[in-house]
C-alpha cells in the first residue's frame, strides 16, 4: 500500500504542482499575481501527497477489509502510541512549514491584499509607487489619480513595469476592491484608507469586480474596461483623461485618503 | 431517582375515559393557541410601537419606516407564541406554590410532538422534523439561485435574488446549527450516558420552540421586502436595509439564544448527570462531539446577540456603533460578527466528526481506534476554532501586522482535524466492513471533508487568499466542509438512528439511491465551483462573466440532480415510515451501544433500572458472543 501510495504521489505531485498549478489564476500580469501563482504551486505540491494518502487508505481498507463472510469482526486493536506520534510530527512539520511559507510569500511583497492605512509587508522600493485611490460606491468605483491633478476617473488606467500603490476606499457600504488578473483585493471600507501595493508587468486589461455583498446591484459592480498601458502610451493616455475629466474634478472635494459623504441612512 | 421503576408506558388505566371533544381540546395551552398569541402579541407591539414612535418618525425621518414597531411586533410575537405554548405555565404554577416537578406534559400520543413536552425523545423527533423542514426550505432557495445562475443574465430581479441569497445561507447557517446536536443529542445523549431525561427539560424544549419561533419570523422577511446582506449581515449595508433587515437581526438573535441553551443543557446534562460507571473515557466518542460542540454553542452565540442587539440600536434608536461616520466602526461588527461565525462553522461541523467516528466501529466491527487522540482532536479544534476568525478579513485592512498569526493559527486546525482522519482510517484499518447505507454516507465524509480541508489551506493561506477570498472558491470550500461534513453525516445519523426513534425501517435500495445520486450530484455541484471562484465570480451576484456560462450551466444542472436526491429520500421517508411500515428489529445493525439495546422506538422511561456501565461501547471483535445483552447492563468482559 506504501508502495501504491509512493507511486501515486510521484506521478501526481509534479503534475499537479507543474502543470496545475500555473493553471490556477491570478497569472502572470502582475508581480503579486506571479508570488500567488507559485504559492499555489507549493499548496497544491504538499496537498498532492496528502490527498492521495488518505484516498489510497480509504480505497485499499474498503476493498481489502470489506466485510467477506456475515457476522465476521475485525481485529480489536485500539491504538498506536508510536504512530499517533508520528502522525502528529509529521502534520505538525508541514503544517509549521507551510505557514512558514505563506508568511514568506506575503512579507515578501504584502501578496496584493489590502492591508489597511499603515501596510506592514512592504514591497522593495515602495517609496517610489505611484498611487491611485479606488473609491467604491454603491455601485461602482472610480479612481483618482494624485499625480496627475487629483482627476477622478470611471476606468482603471495603469502603467506597464511599475509599482503601484491602491488606496481603497469607499463612500458607503463595505466593498471589495478586486482586479482579478492583476491577483489585488483590498476592501473598500468607508472613512478607511486601504492600501494594497501591486506591481504591474505587461500591458494587458484589467478586469475589475466588486467581491463584497455591497446590495442591489452588487451583480453588475464590475468593470471591463480597466487596462495596464506601455509606460510611453500611460503620459498621453492620462493627458486625455485630464482634458476630459478636469473640469469636472475642480468641483470634487481636495484628494484625501477617505471621505465623509453626507451620511444616508436610508437610500432605499 | 424518584420517579423511579415504572415500567415503560404504564400499566394502562383502563377506565374509558371519555375524550372532550375536538373544540374542547383546542383550549389550552398548545401549539394553536401559541401561534394565535404570536400573530395577536405581533399586533400588538406594531401597534404600541407606532404608539411610541410613530409620530417622532413622521416628523424627523425622510423615511416612514418605523423600526421600532416592527422590533416590538417581533419580541411580543415571541412572547405570546412562548406564553400560549404554555410556558409560562409553570414559573407561575411555582410562584403560586406548587411543588417543583421534573417531567410532566408527557401525554401519549401524536399530540404531544405539537406541543411543549419535557421528554428528550419527543423533542428529538420534534427538531428531526422541524430542522427537516428549513432544511428543505433553504434547499429550494438553493435551486431557484441555481436556476438565476443558469443566464449571466438576470432572471430575478436583483432585490429578490439577494433575499433568496441571503435566505438560504441565513437559514442553513442558523438552523442547521442544531441539525445535529437538535435531533441525535437531545434524544440519544440521555440515553446513551444512561439518563433518563435532560438536565433540564423545560429549556430543552424552550430550545426547540425558540428556534422554530426564529425560523417563522425569516420566513416574514418577504412580507417586508427581503434583505440584501446574505447572512453575514455586514453593517453598513445593514444599517441601510429595509424592513426585511429587522426579520434577520430577529431571527439570528433567537437563534443564538437557541444555541446557546441548547449548549447550556447539553453540558450541564453529560456532566451532571452519567450513570454510575459512565466514566469520561467511556463516553460514546459522539457524546465526546455533543460536548466539544456544546462548548462552543455556549461560548460563541452570546457574542453573535451583542453584535445583533448594536444592529438593533443603531437601527431603531439611531446609535452609530458601526458607522465611520458617527464615530463607530464596520470592523467592529465584523470582529464579532466572525468571533461568533467561526466557531459557528465548527458548530456545524464538529458534530459530524461525532457521528463519523460513532457508525465507523460499528460498520467495520473494530473499536474505535484512538479514543482519546480523537477526543483530543475534536477539544483542539474546539479551542483553536476562537483563535483563527480574522481569516475572514484578511484583505479587510485591519492590522495587517497580525496575518501572519492568524495564518498559522488556521493552519494549525489542520492537526487536531487530521487526527479525526487518523482515528476514522485506522477504524477501519483491518476491519470487516459493510457497506450499509448509513455506512456509505459516514465515508462520504472522508472525501469530501478531504478536498474541504485541502481547499481550505489555500484559504488559510494568506497570499493565496487574496484571490479567493469573497469568490466562488470560498463558497465551494464551506459547502465542502458544511454540506460534505455536515450535511452527509446528517444523513448517516438519519438512516442509522431512524430505525430506534421511529420503530420502523427506513428501505435500503431507497437509501442507496439517495446516496449515489447526493453522493455523486454534490461533488458534480462543487468541485467545479473551485474554478469558477478562480476565474473571477465573486459570491452572490446576479450577473456573471458569459465565458463562465457553461461551468455555471453544468453545476446548475448538478445542483437540480442533487435536489432531486433530497427527493428520493423524502420518498423513502414517506414510503418507509406511513406505507411500508416495516418493523425495525432492536438491534439491526448489531451495535454495542446502549440505544440499540432498548426497544424501538425507546419507551418513555428509557430504562427499567438505571444501568451500570462497566466499559465503553467499542468493544468489537474481543472474540465474545452475539451482542444482545439485557436492557441496562452494558458490560461485556473484555
Amino acid at each position: 500500500m506504501i508502495a501504491i501510495w509512493l507511486v501515486l504521489s510521484v506521478i501526481t505531485t509534479p503534475i499537479a504542482a507543474l502543470v496545475i498549478g500555473p493553471l490556477i489564476p491570478p497569472g502572470n500580469d502582475s508581480v503579486q499575481g506571479m508570488g500567488q501563482v507559485f504559492d499555489n504551486q507549493v499548496l497544491i505540491a504538499v496537498s498532492a501527497p496528502i490527498m492521495c494518502f488518505v484516498l489510497v487508505v480509504l480505497v485499499y481498507s474498503l476493498i481489502v477489509f470489506r466485510q467477506r463472510e456475515p457476522a465476521a469482526e475485525g481485529l480489536p486493536i485500539r491504538g498506536d502510541a508510536q504512530l499517533q506520534v508520528y502522525w502528529l510530527v509529521v502534520t505538525t512539520a508541514v503544517v509549521l512549514g507551510l505557514a512558514a511559507f505563506g508568511t514568506y510569500e506575503l512579507v515578501k511583497d504584502g501578496a496584493g491584499g489590502g492591508q489597511g492605512p499603515s501596510p506592514t509587508f512592504l514591497p522593495p522600493n515602495h517609496n517610489t509607487a505611484m498611487p491611485v485611490q479606488v473609491i467604491g460606491q454603491q455601485w461602482e468605483f472610480t479612481y483618482r489619480y494624485p499625480t496627475f491633478g487629483g482627476i477622478e476617473i470611471p476606468h482603471l488606467y495603469l502603467p506597464a513595469n511599475t509599482l503601484i500603490k491602491l488606496h481603497v476606499t469607499s463612500l458607503d457600504v463595505i466593498h471589495s476592491f478586486w482586479a482579478v488578473n492583476l491577483g489585488v483585493k483590498a476592501d473598500a471600507n468607508p472613512g478607511t484608507d486601504n492600501i494594497a501595493y501591486v506591481e504591474t508587468r505587461n500591458p494587458t486589461k484589467i478586469e475589475i469586480r466588486c467581491a463584497e455583498l455591497c446590495g442591489l446591484w452588487h451583480g453588475y459592480m464590475f468593470d471591463l474596461q480597466g487596462r495596464v498601458v506601455s509606460k510611453t502610451a500611460f503620459e498621453p493616455l492620462m493627458k486625455a483623461q485630464q482634458k476630459i475629466y478636469g473640469p469636472v474634478s475642480k468641483f470634487l472635494p481636495p484628494f484625501a485618503t477617505s471621505y465623509s459623504p453626507e451620511p444616508t441612512l436610508r437610500a432605499g | 431517582m424518584s420517579e423511579g421503576v415504572q415500567t415503560a408506558g404504564g400499566p394502562a388505566q383502563t377506565v374509558a375515559v371519555r375524550q372532550p371533544p375536538v373544540w374542547r381540546r383546542l383550549i389550552g395551552f398548545n401549539l394553536l393557541t401559541g401561534v394565535l398569541l404570536g400573530i395577536g402579541g405581533w399586533y400588538l407591539g406594531w401597534w404600541l410601537g407606532h404608539q411610541v414612535s410613530g409620530a417622532s418618525i413622521a416628523y424627523f425621518s425622510d423615511t416612514d419606516q418605523n423600526d421600532i414597531a416592527l422590533f416590538l411586533g417581533y419580541f411580543t410575537a415571541v412572547v405570546g407564541f412562548l406564553i400560549g405554548m404554555g410556558f409560562l405555565q409553570y414559573p407561575i404554577a411555582r410562584l403560586r406554590g406548587y411543588p417543583p416537578s421534573l417531567r410532566e406534559k408527557e401525554t401519549e400520543g401524536i399530540g404531544r410532538y405539537f406541543g411543549l413536552c419535557t421528554d428528550h425523545k419527543v423533542v428529538g423527533i420534534q427538531y428531526l422534523f422541524g430542522v427537516g423542514l428549513f432544511f428543505f426550505i433553504a434547499g429550494l432557495n438553493a435551486m431557484l439561485i441555481r436556476f438565476e445562475l443558469l443566464r449571466p443574465t438576470p432572471v430575478f430581479n436583483s432585490g429578490n435574488y439577494l433575499t433568496l441569497v441571503g435566505l438560504h445561507g441565513t437559514m442553513m447557517m442558523g438552523m442547521m446549527t442544531s441539525a445535529v446536536l437538535g435531533p441525535f443529542a437531545n434524544y440519544f445523549v440521555p440515553i446513551m450516558i444512561g439518563a433518563r431525561r435532560m438536565a433540564f427539560p423545560r429549556i430543552e424544549s424552550l430550545t426547540f420552540w425558540l428556534l422554530m419561533a426564529a425560523g417563522g419570523i425569516l420566513m416574514t422577511t418577504v412580507f417586508f421586502g427581503g434583505f440584501p446582506t446574505g447572512w453575514t449581515g455586514y453593517a453598513p449595508l445593514g444599517n441601510q436595509a429595509n424592513y426585511g433587515m429587522d426579520s434577520y437581526i430577529m431571527f439570528f438573535a433567537l437563534v443564538g439564544i437557541s444555541m446557546c441553551l441548547l449548549g447550556l443543557n447539553m453540558l450541564a446534562t453529560v456532566i451532571t448527570m452519567r450513570a454510575p460507571g459512565m466514566t469520561w473515557s467511556r463516553l460514546p466518542i459522539f457524546v465526546w462531539g455533543v460536548i466539544s460542540t456544546s462548548i462552543l454553542n455556549l461560548l460563541a452565540p452570546p457574542v453573535l446577540v451583542a453584535a445583533l442587539a448594536m444592529s438593533l440600536l443603531d437601527r431603531t434608536a439611531q446609535t452609530t456603533y458601526y458607522l465611520q461616520s458617527g464615530g463607530g466602526s464596520q470592523y467592529l461588527y465584523q470582529n464579532l460578527f466572525w468571533f461568533f461565525g467561526h466557531p459557528e462553522v465548527y458548530i456545524l461541523a464538529l458534530p459530524g466528526f461525532g457521528i463519523l467516528l460513532e457508525l465507523l466501529p460499528v460498520f467495520s466491527r473494530k473499536p474505535l481506534w484512538g479514543y482519546r487522540l480523537a477526543v483530543a482532536g475534536m477539544m483542539g479544534v474546539t479551542l483553536l476554532s476562537f483563535l483563527v476568525w480574522q481569516h475572514h478579513l484578511f484583505v479587510s485592512g485591519i492590522n495587517s501586522s497580525l496575518r501572519p498569526f492568524y495564518m498559522l493559527s488556521t493552519e494549525l486546525i489542520s492537526i487536531p482535524t487530521g487526527l479525526t482522519f487518523l482515528c476514522g482510517l485506522l477504524t477501519i484499518w483491518r476491519g470487516s466492513i459493510r457497506f450499509t447505507v448509513p455506512m456509505l454516507f459516514a465515508l462520504a465524509w472522508f472525501f469530501n471533508f478531504l478536498i474541504g480541508g485541502l481547499s481550505g489551506i489555500f484559504n488559510s493561506d494568506t497570499p493565496s487568499d487574496t484571490t479567493e477570498h469573497g469568490s466562488f472558491y470560498v463558497m465551494a470550500h464551506f459547502h465542502y466542509t458544511i454540506m460534505g461534513g455536515l450535511v452527509f453525516t446528517f444523513f448517516a445519523a438519519i438512516y442509522y438512528w431512524l430505525p430506534k426513534m421511529t420503530g420502523f425501517q427506513l428501505n435500503e435500495r431507497l437509501g442507496k439511491i439517495h446516496f449515489w445520486s447526493m453522493f455523486l450530484a454534490f461533488n458534480s455541484t462543487f468541485l467545479p465551483l473551485f474554478a469558477v471562484g478562480l476565474l473571477g465570480q465573486p459570491r452572490r451576484v446576479v450577473t456573471y462573466a458569459p465565458h463562465l456560462q457553461f461551468l455555471n450551466d453544468w453545476v446548475s444542472a448538478s445542483a437540480f440532480v442533487l435536489g432531486l436526491s433530497m427527493l428520493v429520500f423524502l420518498y423513502n421517508l414517506v414510503y418507509s415510515l406511513l406505507f411500508a411500515r416495516v418493523r425495525a428489529e432492536r438491534n439491526p445493525w448489531g451495535s454495542l451501544s446502549i440505544e440499540w439495546q432498548l426497544p424501538s422506538p425507546v419507551p418513555v422511561q428509557n430504562f427499567d433500572t438505571i444501568p451500570v456501565f462497566q466499559n465503553d461501547p467499542y468493544g468489537y471483535g474481543d472474540g465474545a458472543g452475539p451482542v444482545t445483552r439485557p436492557v441496562g447492563v452494558p458490560a461485556r468482559g473484555r
